[in-house]
Formats: structure tokens, C-alpha cells, sequence
């Protein structure tokens, strides 16, 4: 086991030195010239050489790509070009708005999805069953294929603007400084992006849980158990616990997906968090806002496979003992 | 054994998967019974329907199994019982080994949990019993440095250890029903023999009725002491084992006796011809197309089970020819 976690961690270093090299690189991907943003557009050629030299633009890139490396690995991005603040702090504080939503889109995304699954896959034969089966399938299905930014614009409008049970949009009256899970008031601003967002991993989680069951309830294993004269609960819970790893890739995935906010349904809402930054920072062109968060989200992810490549090595016997 | 109940008893069983024309019919009008304390062994080719039959009597057949006939184990009709009823009857009355010890178990779980949650079902108790129950049956089928064992998983056994495991644990509630279904078949030859002296040598200490399904003439003549010798999901020949075996009546029969690999190692012809597609059985005897003795009367109708000796019944036309000759 302990080999298992060291090789895992191996595999994880070449991957993020990837991603940095990619997020170092947009400068020169991202469409124009980086040094328009800064320089006004009646600058001379003396003044350009100046910024080139500012910026370290003059050196060989990877002399640069190790500068700014050393630079991200202290959490120095530079600052937004559109806002002048430093790009740690905008990050930053996006960051921890989305995980505020992901802190309620994981466990409830995950608890409905492989519930539903779980239904959908165990559901007994007969019509009832089928049913039951269909039902959730359909479900499912709409989870994935309904865009979930328009989803949220039809549950502003009935829940908001119909009904006015809820909030529309925003994080509540102290914004995003003053909000905090803890007061009831704010909680309700919650609900609709968190649902919203729940919806994808729902029916992705929902589909692959109930594929997994099928998948192991096939297997000779269960005659046994139902041989033993095991109740169909128990049978279930052996089931699930086969099931398990493959169903946790799944969410692993999907709780990347949630930590990572979404670009379409945070601005949707208002909400301050790492989406509606990234939206605004491609509409800017800021490079050094768009270097920080993708970064961030990208080691996020990274973190997130190494996470779920541990836990399923120690759910599984096989992998644990050897 | 005249006048006893049967512990056991499959009365017409009829088997079919799926639905019109294109329905398999594994199974078509199976009777047999088992004593208690006996040993009936369930010979034939693949794909005649042993499997099908034996998981009939647990009711463990996949829902799109039609299934009609009688089953009964200790007078119970297993088709009508409760939910609770049939759990207390699958690993409590009965319980079954399977014939590939390499699936049969779950492999998230070790040996000790699986024998253990077993007992627990059946018997209540704490933990720690079952526990203990499991470790009493692991030494029972003689599983070497069992303590050790009771936690390892089943990927970390080797095959034999593993179809020890699966007895042990359907031996784990004594059952008074063993239903073994080609528990060595999967095994090495040696590891074969080992398995089927033990499961022998447990069904005669611990008196129960046992139904064991092999390929095997060998083991049947040695183990059981009548067999049922099916082809194509029907019974053509049962009776007491040494009857059958040293003056079989049904053609099919003398087909799998003359089959047998000789003591020389010479392996003989098998029987030529393959069985019919069970999807569209003959309307007469299924085995008439392969059969050397086959008259014209073989393809007019099912011959019916007749009575050829104590015991004994065949299905064959010529059934009072062959005791004749
Ligand atoms: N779940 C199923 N669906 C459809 N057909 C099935 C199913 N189970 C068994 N059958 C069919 O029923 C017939 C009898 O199968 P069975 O497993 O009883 O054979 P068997 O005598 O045990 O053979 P073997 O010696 O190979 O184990 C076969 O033709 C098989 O294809
Ligand atoms: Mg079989």
C-alpha cells in the first residue's frame, strides 16, 4: 500500500508541471499580443523595450517559464489587469465562494444521484420495477442533456420572480464579505444556485451508479449470497460495496466539476465565485487572472484523481494487501 | 427407506427462458426425489439442464425463468413460500455449493465475514459467535491454519482452499440439504479427489441428503448411491447406482458408460451427434437422432417413464427389450 501511494504521488508531479506549462504558455496561446493590454495604443518603440524589459519579456521563455513558475509556487500571479488587485486575492476569494456552493452541491449531489442509482439499478422485475427503472433512467438523462443555466433561469423565475420564496440572485445582504452559512438569511441565497448545479452530477452519478449495480449484480457472487438466504438489503449491501470504486471515479469527477464552478450558471446567479471570475477574465483578457484560477482548478483536479486513486486502492483488497 | 418422507422432491419441473417461439427449454418434466442421508448424483452432458434443476429447488432461478411443477424440500412447496420462509430455507434447510469457487464468493469480503454474516442471518447471535462459528466449519473442512484464514480474502486462497470455503460456509447452519453442483470441475485432479472425499466423508457425519451434479461416472459410481442420468432437460434413466451403472437400460446411458476415458488412458469416441436445440425439442425421444438403437416409434411421442426394476425407471420404447437381453 505504501508503494501504491508513493507511485500515485510520482504520477501526480508530472501532470501538474503539464498543467503550469500550459498555464504559463496562454500568454503566448491567447489571441494578440500580451503587452497590448498594458501599453497605450499610441506607445513608441523605446517605451515598448521599456515594458518588454518590466515584464521580463526580453528573456529566453524558459528562463521565463522558471521565474514565473517560482513566482506561482509562492502564490505571486502578478496583478488583474482589469482590476489591479493581485490575482492571489481575486482567486482566492472566488475560490472560497464556489467551494461555498460545492460544500452543498457535493454531499447533495452525490446522496440523490447514488440513490437513485442504487433505486433504479436494484429495482425488483415486474412492471413496478420496470417503472421505477425508467422513472429514474429519465431523470437522469434530462440531468445530463437539460442546460443547467437554463434551468436556473427557470427556477429564478418561478421560485424568484413568481413564487418569491427565494432570492434571486447574489450572496445576501453583506455580499461576499458578509456572507456565512451559519445565518439563516443567507442560506436561503444557497438553494437555487446549489440545485442548479447539483443537476449535472445528479444524473451523470445516477447513470453510472445504476450501470455499476447492473454490472455486479450479474455476477455469480449474488447467487450466493441469495443461496445463503441473505435478505435482498444485505444482498444490496454487498453489491454496493463491489460497486463502490468504480462508482467513486465517478465522483470524483464530479465533485472536480463542482469545486471548479461553473461558467454558465454562477454568472446566472451573481454569485462571486471562480466561474463567474473566469467568464469575466476571458472577456478581459486577463492572462495573469486567467494563469492564477486555471492553475488552481487544474491542481484542484489533480489533487481530486490522486484523492479518488487512493481511496479506491484502499477499498480494494486486492490492492491494499499487496 | 420405503414409507419415509422425501427430503427433497422435483415433480414435473418444467423450465423455460424467455418467451415464444425462441424460449429455451432447459427443463422438461423433471421428477426426482432425494432421501434423507442420500446421495443422489445428477449425471449428464452439458446443457442438459442439471444446473437449471438444482437451482429450481432454492428457488434460485434469474425472473425470466417460467418455471412450472411441483418442488418441495421437507414438504414444502418452495414456489409458494414467504420471503422469511424461503431465506430460512436457502442456507438454513439447504444449501447449495457452486461449481466455480473462483466467482462464488464476493471478493470484497474475507472468508470470515462471508461464513459469518451466513450464520448471523440464520441464527441471531452476536458477532463474535458467528465468528467463532465461522473458524468451527473452516476447521471442519479441514482449511489448514483456519484462524489465519478466517481474515483473508477470497483472491489471497487458491481454488481448492476457496471451494473449501464455499462448503464450509454452506455447511456453516447444517443443512439437511447439500446441493453440490460440479463442486470439482473447476479444480486440479488431485485437488478434485481431496474435495470429493471430504464433501463424502461430511455428508455421511453430518447425515445429510445430498444432490451432486457431475460429469463424472467415476465419482458418481464411488460417491452416490442412486443417480438420475439426464439429456436434454429430461431424466431417461434413474435408479440405484450399481444397477444402473453395470446394466444401464436407456441407450444414452450405455452411450456415456462406453465414453469413459479406459483405464489404459485410451480416451473413447464419445457418442456422435449433438443434442437437440432445446429451443425446438423433438416431438419423440430427444435422444433418436444419436441413438444406434433408434426405431420408428423413437420420433412419435415422449416415451413415458416406465418402471424397469426396483427403484429404477427409464424412458425408453425398448425399455423391456434391453432388460431382455
Ligand atoms: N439464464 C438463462 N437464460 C437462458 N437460458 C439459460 C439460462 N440458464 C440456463 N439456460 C439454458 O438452459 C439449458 C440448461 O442449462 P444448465 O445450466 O442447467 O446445464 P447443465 O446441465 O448444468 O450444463 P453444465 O454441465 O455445462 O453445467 C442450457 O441450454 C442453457 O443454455
Ligand atoms: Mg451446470
Amino acid at each position: 500500500m505504501a508503494r501504491t501511494i508513493l507511485w500515485r504521488l510520482l504520477y501526480a508531479l508530472p501532470i501538474a508541471f503539464g498543467v503550469s506549462l500550459v498555464c504559463f504558455m496562454l500568454v503566448y496561446i491567447a489571441p494578440g499580443d500580451p503587452l497590448q493590454t498594458v501599453l497605450p495604443p499610441d506607445a513608441n518603440a523605446e517605451m515598448i523595450e521599456i515594458v518588454k524589459r518590466a515584464y521580463g519579456f526580453d528573456k529566453p521563455l524558459p528562463v521565463q517559464f522558471a521565474q514565473w513558475l517560482w513566482r506561482a509556487a509562492h502564490g505571486d500571479f502578478g496583478l488583474s489587469v482589469a482590476t489591479r488587485r493581485p490575482v492571489s486575492l481575486e482567486v482566492g476569494g472566488a475560490l472560497a465562494n464556489t467551494m461555498v456552493l460545492a460544500v452543498f452541491a457535493v454531499p447533495l449531489s452525490f446522496a440523490v444521484g447514488a440513490g437513485l442509482g442504487t433505486l433504479a439499478g436494484c429495482a425488483p422485475p415486474g412492471r413496478l420495477g420496470r417503472t421505477l427503472d425508467r422513472l429514474v433512467t429519465g431523470t437522469a438523462v434530462m440531468g445530463v442533456s437539460v442546460p443547467n443555466y437554463w434551468l436556473g433561469l427557470v427556477l429564478v423565475i418561478v421560485f424568484a420572480v413568481e413564487l418569491s420564496w427565494l432570492p434571486a440572485s447574489g450572496m445576501g445582504m453583506g455580499g461576499s464579505d458578509g456572507f456565512s452559512v451559519l445565518r439563516w438569511a443567507d442560506l436561503h441565497y444557497l438553494v437555487l444556485p446549489v440545485v442548479t448545479l447539483a443537476l449535472v452530477p445528479v444524473g451523470i452519478i445516477a447513470r453510472s451508479t445504476r450501470a455499476a449495480v447492473l454490472e455486479v449484480r450479474g455476477q455469480d457472487f449474488v447467487t450466493t449470497l441469495r443461496a445463503k438466504g441473505l435478505t435482498e438489503l444485505a444482498v444490496v449491501r454487498h453489491v454496493l460495496k463491489n460497486a463502490a470504486p468504480g462508482m467513486l471515479a465517478v465522483m470524483g469527477l464530479q465533485f472536480g466539476y463542482l469545486m471548479g464552478g461553473s461558467i454558465l450558471v454562477e454568472p446566472v446567479f451573481a454569485w462571486p465565485g471562480s466561474g463567474t471570475l473566469l467568464g469575466r477574465a476571458i472577456v478581459n483578457r486577463d492572462v495573469p487572472v486567467l494563469q492564477g484560477a486555471i492553475l488552481s482548478l487544474a491542481l484542484i483536479f489533480v489533487a481530486t484523481n490522486l484523492a479518488v486513486d487512493l481511496l479506491q486502492a484502499a477499498m480494494d483488497p486486492r490492492v491494499r494487501r499487496a | 427407506m420405503t414409507g419415509a418422507a422425501p427430503l427433497a422432491e422435483l415433480d414435473d419441473l418444467r423450465v423455460q427462458f424467455g418467451a415464444g417461439p425462441d424460449a429455451v427449454q432447459a427443463v422438461r418434466g423433471v421428477s426426482l426425489h432425494v432421501m434423507p442421508g442420500e446421495v443422489l448424483c445428477l449425471l449428464g452432458e452439458s446443457g442438459s439442464g442439471k444446473s437449471v434443476s438444482m437451482r429450481a429447488l432454492l428457488r434460485l432461478l434469474p425472473p425470466q425463468a417460467r418455471v412450472t411443477g411441483g418442488v418441495q424440500v421437507e414438504g414444502q412447496e418452495v414456489g409458494r413460500l414467504s420471503g422469511r420462509a424461503l431465506r430460512a430455507l436457502r442456507g438454513g434447510t439447504a444449501a447449495m455449493v457452486f461449481q466455480e469457487p473462483m466467482t462464488a464468493l464476493d471478493p470484497v469480503y474475507t472468508v470470515g465475514q462471508q461464513i459469518a454474516e451466513s450464520v448471523q442471518q440464520h441464527r441471531g447471535g452476536t458477532r463474535a459467535a458467528a465468528r467463532a462459528r465461522a473458524l468451527e466449519v473452516l476447521d471442519l473442512v479441514r482449511v489448514p491454519d483456519a484462524a489465519r484464514r478466517l481474515d483473508a480474502y477470497p483472491h489471497e486462497l487458491s481454488g481448492g482452499l476457496r471451494q473449501r470455503v464455499v462448503i464450509a460456509m454452506a455447511l456453516a447452519c447444517r443443512p439437511r440439504l447439500l446441493l453440490a453442483d460440479e463442486p470439482t470441475t473447476a479444480l486440479d485432479a488431485t485437488v478434485q479427489i481431496q474435495i470429493l472425499v471430504l464433501l463424502r466423508g461430511l455428508q455421511r457425519e453430518l447425515g445429510m441428503g445430498m444432490v451432486l451434479v457431475t460429469h463424472d461416472l467415476g465419482v458418481a459410481a464411488e460417491v452416490s448411491d442412486r443417480v438420475a442420468v439426464m439429456y436434454a432437460g429430461q431424466i431417461v434413466e434413474q435408479g440405484p447406482v450399481r444397477d444402473v451403472l453395470r446394466r444401464p437400460v436407456h441407450p444414452y446411458t450405455r452411450g456415456l458408460l462406453a465414453s469413459v476415458v479406459r483405464a489404459d488412458g485410451v480416451e473413447a469416441p464419445g457418442i456422435p451427434g449433438s443434442p437437440p436445440d432445446l429451443r425446438r425439442p423433438p416431438p419423440g425421444c430427444a435422444f433418436a437422432a444419436r441413438c444406434p438403437a433408434a426405431v420408428g416409434a423413437c420420433s412419435a411421442a415422449v416415451p413415458a417413464e416406465q418402471k424397469v426394476g426396483p427403484g429404477r425407471t427409464a424412458r425408453c420404447v425398448r425399455v423391456g427389450e434391453s432388460v431382455a437381453a
